[in-house]
């Protein structure tokens, strides 16, 4: 469980490897965020535009790295910011590891906060997506 | 043709965002986050955040539910480079949001084939009070 007190700048933390990104669930995630952009789901228009077939919404990714920040704060700390830059595509049968170290600690209005760098990635170097959270804690 | 910095300050109309337990779970299922705080009712009361609430990637489905701002944009040239979110308090189901597109902001930046433009949406996600719930900004690079 995340303690303010055990936490030190530059700190590393462990890792989240997804389950390889499949075609179905880029459906679902087109159903449920409404985004029905077809390069997402339609693999012969995403062809017609240069792709080599569907890749994942961008904020499919970022919904990966916001399943491991929640899972990082658990019922210590709740989110006040959150932000990704994107990166490289990800593909139906990429695995995303989503890695973080903390950036930052510290108080203020005697409150207590973690600013964490995040990132995910296809593979080793090959990051999709990057960005930071800050935690608040309760 | 770049874009011009009159429209900064314009805004889409405002439209309310009703948050269901439904959606909530499908997304949470979409992304294979097993987490039971989106889920679990008896889980989720027994956490300092009192009961269910959205995960923190929610807002982009409300920004996608409204009518956006005609800026005549070509989509060709768009390209979604960042993605913010600021959060005021978690949102959870039965909310009826009250939300608003806005541009934030149009700055010009050195990019690696010359100069290009990165635009700042923002959709201000309100309570029924009038309170700020979230703001879920989108950075866009047009070139």
């Amino acid at each position: 469980m995340l303690k303010y007190n055990d936490l030190q700048e530059g700190q590393v933390l462990k890792p989240l490897v997804k389950p390889a990104v499949t075609k179905v669930q880029l459906v679902k995630y087109a159903g449920a965020s409404g985004d029905f952009n077809p390069l997402h789901t339609d693999d012969e228009f995403a062809q017609s535009i240069g792709m080599p077939g569907v890749i994942a919404h961008g904020m499919l990714v970022m919904g990966f790295l916001g399943e491991y920040v929640m899972h990082i704060a658990g019922t210590k700390a709740e989110p006040t910011n959150f932000r990704m830059r994107f990166g490289a595509i990800t593909r139906p049968g990429d695995e995303i590891t989503c890695s973080a170290a903390v950036r930052n600690i510290y108080e203020e209005d005697s409150k207590q906060y973690a600013d964490l760098e995040i990132k995910a990635e296809k593979a080793p170097g090959k990051v999709v997506g990057s960005g930071q959270a800050t935690l608040r804690f309760f | 043709m770049g874009l011009d910095n009159s429209i900064v300050g314009l805004t889409g109309p405002e439209f309310t965002f009703e948050v269901e337990k439904r959606h909530i779970r499908q997304f949470v299922q979409a992304i294979g986050d097993k987490n039971p705080l989106y889920v679990d009712e008896a889980y989720a009361a027994g956490t300092p955040y009192g009961g269910i609430i959205a995960p923190p990637t929610f807002p982009i489905a409300i920004g996608v539910e409204g009518e956006s701002i005609d800026l005549e944009l070509d989509q060709k040239r768009m390209l979604h480079g960042e993605q913010e979110f600021i959060y005021n308090r978690p949102i959870r189901p039965g909310d009826r949001l009250t939300c608003q597109m806005k541009v934030a902001d149009l700055y010009e930046k050195e990019g690696r084939s010359g100069k290009m433009q990165c635009l700042v949406l923002d959709t201000e996600i309100k309570d029924e009070n009038g309170k700020q719930v979230a703001i879920s900004r989108t950075n866009i690079i047009y070139r």
